[in-house]
């Protein structure tokens, strides 16, 4: 039954970082990812210091502002400022984790979360994370529910908004043409990245985040140049990592995640390989022409 | 107040070494970045600081002690490695810069820490400890890690200094340095050693996550100040470390503060300041000029009406007023009258009862502005080709910008003509 609860956690993580992934790789904004999941700490310290627990929503609500606030600060940077987009990214992070370090060092009595936390996770502990109801029935572990309810939420999003996601992510100037804001849909997505990095981190690490968001779809990209196959793609390879990465951790004694990221990197160069020893000859935009 | 004092003569061994040693760290991290940043790489630091952990615990299976000689050879060697990798797999597969910085990092820090778990169930008593190496423990910098930091920084100084120009060469202009003969394959390689040296060597002080800032921050912020590379390493490597400085002043006169968050929020508000700040580049200065120029280009427009107005009926000083010279459609009705005012100051324009006329400065000024409409009108009609009802807008916009020089040229490209293309009369000044 642990073992069950581990991998749905794990397979629920990276079907809604592989869905966002794919927006972002294609984006060539794959860091912003990183960047989130790293900025979310001041917003969680204030969040507890301010609630004085570890309930969810505050948190959630805590870490999606710092998180928004990030990409805010990034894509203002770069348009108001000029800076190019890699140095605002990492200036703007690394500042706002920074501050998380310092608000946990400054309340270190009251504050019961350290950066070890943020960049490990713990997904080991989801079991007997429990959400008991009222009259004592047990539910389950809570973090299965939380990012099942994140799963709808980004697979609506993506469902509904899939035309425009698409175009502002080709052809930003075809779809300003036919009148969809790019700076709408770009917040929009990184709004769902926040909530998917925010309700992810505490089962699974910052660093698991990271791979969910960036292997699968990366791999897909190598795989397909349809977007729907692409999706299609990672979000079977995302639970095939989320499995084989449990039984691989179980196997050798060892951290789920970071197995489980493991697990992702072998995926990627076992594409990576086969593809450059199956076509060394073809150039690559002969051969788009051919699979296209 | 006394508290500054003992900091700054360094009479404290302790503080000595804190302070040596991160204003070392960081200004040697502060002048590789340079180089990253402008190759627009910010973000490989962050790959290779996540990427030393499968390395650092690599060394320590290897040798069974924190030896930190070790440690850095395990660090150097993953965290070089990583970044091969990301190069390798941008220039072989279709995958973005971006991605592969992503996927690196995840899966070497994936493995770091499969490889940590390992070591804790080792049981190994001499592991604890072990993540300082990743989350920074600056304050606790000792004598023997000075000495190494100290032969680090030299090295990466000597480095930088010896290959300067070549790096500048490389992250300006790379097909040029290529066909100079530079080898710029090797320059990628020894850049990326560098980084890496200056990666690993920080990382004991600010740990994984912020030892990205470290090599980009201080040199985003230089950018903003001068287009001089040489200066921008100057500055880069100052505001380094002043960040060093401050950081270890901060953790001194507060023991609970940690150095490395410090000493990135201290360089993070440099550059923030820098990018709002910097004169022409920062973000307020160049509000500041737009401002200007909008202002200009209404009291452009305001003395062109009185302009055309004084055509229809060739009386040029004739008073007019407010709502005359407001243009159908012109919605700014009050930045008309702001503008105005302003030539008045300017003694462009005299008011009387509420009316408005221009002086004779201010007749000279208005026949420019039409005249430079209407020279670029033709020379669009009859250089481009374009229809004469299609150039107007597009010199309504060229009329406040053509300088002297343009206007003599523009003049005699057309052969000093008088009529624009809607037939009417080109001012002559």
């Amino acid at each position: 039954m642990i073992a069950f609860w581990i991998i749905l956690t794990g397979s629920l993580v990276a079907v809604t970082c592989g869905l966002l992934g794919c927006f972002l790789v294609l984006r060539k904004m794959s860091m912003v990812g990183d960047a989130i999941s790293h900025a979310v700490l001041p917003g969680i310290v204030i969040a507890f210091l301010l609630s004085g627990s570890r309930e969810t929503l505050p948190m959630l609500l805590g870490a999606g502002a710092t998180g928004l606030l990030a990409t805010f600060l990034i894509e203002y940077f770069h348009r108001r400022a000029g800076l190019q987009t890699d140095a605002a990214i990492g200036v703007v992070f690394t500042f706002l984790f920074a501050v998380g370090i310092i608000l946990i060092s400054a309340f270190a009595g009251q504050v019961d979360i350290d950066q070890d936390c943020v960049l490990y996770g713990e997904i080991a502990y989801v079991p007997i994370d429990l959400w008991v109801t009222g009259n004592g029935t047990v539910m389950g572990p809570r973090p299965v529910y939380i990012l099942s309810g994140v799963l709808l939420l980004v697979a609506a999003f993506i469902r509904l908004g899939y035309k425009e996601l698409k175009l502002t992510s080709f052809d930003p100037a075809f779809a300003s043409a036919l009148g969809i804001s790019t700076a709408l849909w770009h917040y929009l997505l990184m709004a769902a990245v926040s909530i998917t990095t925010v309700s992810s981190f505490e089962s699974v690490g910052a660093i698991l985040v990271i791979a969910f968001l960036i292997g699968p779809p990366a791999t897909a990209y190598l795989l397909t140049h349809d977007l729907k196959r692409m999706l299609a793609i990672t979000v079977a390879m995302g639970i095939f990592i989320a499995f084989t990465g449990y039984w691989m951790a179980y196997w050798l004694n060892a951290s789920i995640a970071g197995c489980m990221a493991v697990v992702t990197g072998i995926c990627f160069a076992t594409v990576f390989v086969v593809q450059r020893l199956a076509k060394p000859k073809i150039s690559p935009p002969l051969a788009q022409e051919t699979a296209g | 107040m006394e508290g500054l004092f003992d900091f700054f003569t360094l009479s404290d061994p302790n503080v000595r070494y804190v302070v040596l040693g991160n204003v070392l760290l960081a200004s040697s991290a502060a002048m590789v970045g340079t180089f990253i940043l402008l190759q627009k790489k910010a973000l490989i630091g962050d790959a290779v600081s996540h990427a030393v952990l499968p390395g650092i615990c690599a060394a320590f299976l290897f040798s069974g002690s924190k030896n930190i000689g070790f440690m850095l050879a395990g660090a150097f060697i993953t965290g070089w490695l990583a970044l091969v990798l990301i190069d390798y797999i941008v220039a072989k597969s279709k995958i973005k810069k971006d991605a592969a910085i992503g996927l690196v990092l995840s899966v070497f820090f994936g493995t770091g820490m499969v490889m940590m778990t390992y070591i804790q169930q080792s049981g190994n008593a001499a592991q604890s400890g072990l993540d300082h190496f990743l989350f920074g423990k600056a304050a606790t910098l000792i004598g023997t890690d000075l000495v190494i930091f100290s032969v680090l920084s030299i090295v990466l100084l000597t480095a930088v200094g010896l290959f300067f120009k070549a790096f500048a060469l490389v992250a300006f202009d790379r097909p040029y340095a290529e066909a100079l003969g530079y080898p710029v394959r090797k320059l990628d390689l020894l850049l990326t050693s560098l980084t890496v040296l200056a990666v690993v060597t920080g990382i004991t002080a600010v740990g994984v996550v912020l030892m990205a800032a470290m090599l980009i921050t201080p040199a985003a912020a230089a950018r903003y100040w001068t287009d001089n590379i040489r200066r921008m390493v100057w500055l880069a490597v100052a505001f380094g470390a002043f960040a060093g400085l401050a950081g270890a002043y901060i953790s001194y006169a507060a023991p609970a503060m940690p150095t490395g968050p410090w000493m990135v929020v201290v360089s993070s508000a440099i550059a923030f300041l820098s990018f709002f700040f910097a004169p022409t580049k920062g973000i307020v200065p160049k509000m500041y000029t737009q401002y200007k120029n909008q202002r200009i280009i209404a009291e452009e427009n305001a003395l062109k009406r009185f302009y055309h107005l004084g055509e229809r009926n060739s009386h040029l000083l004739g008073l007019r007023a407010t709502n005359e010279l407001v243009v159908a459609g012109d919605v700014n009705a009050p930045a008309v009258s702001g503008a105005l005012q302003r030539l008045v100051a300017k003694k462009l324009v005299v008011t009387k009862g509420g009316r408005w006329g221009l002086t004779e400065d201010g007749k000279r000024k208005a026949a420019r502005v039409v005249r430079l409409h209407r020279l670029w009108e033709l020379y669009l009609t009859k250089y481009m080709h374009i229809a004469a009802d299609h150039v107007h807008d597009d010199a309504e916009t060229i009329e406040h910008i053509i300088t002297p020089e343009l206007e003599r040229e523009l003049e005699h490209q057309l052969g000093y003509p008088d009529k624009d293309p809607h037939n009417t009369q080109i001012p002559k000044i």
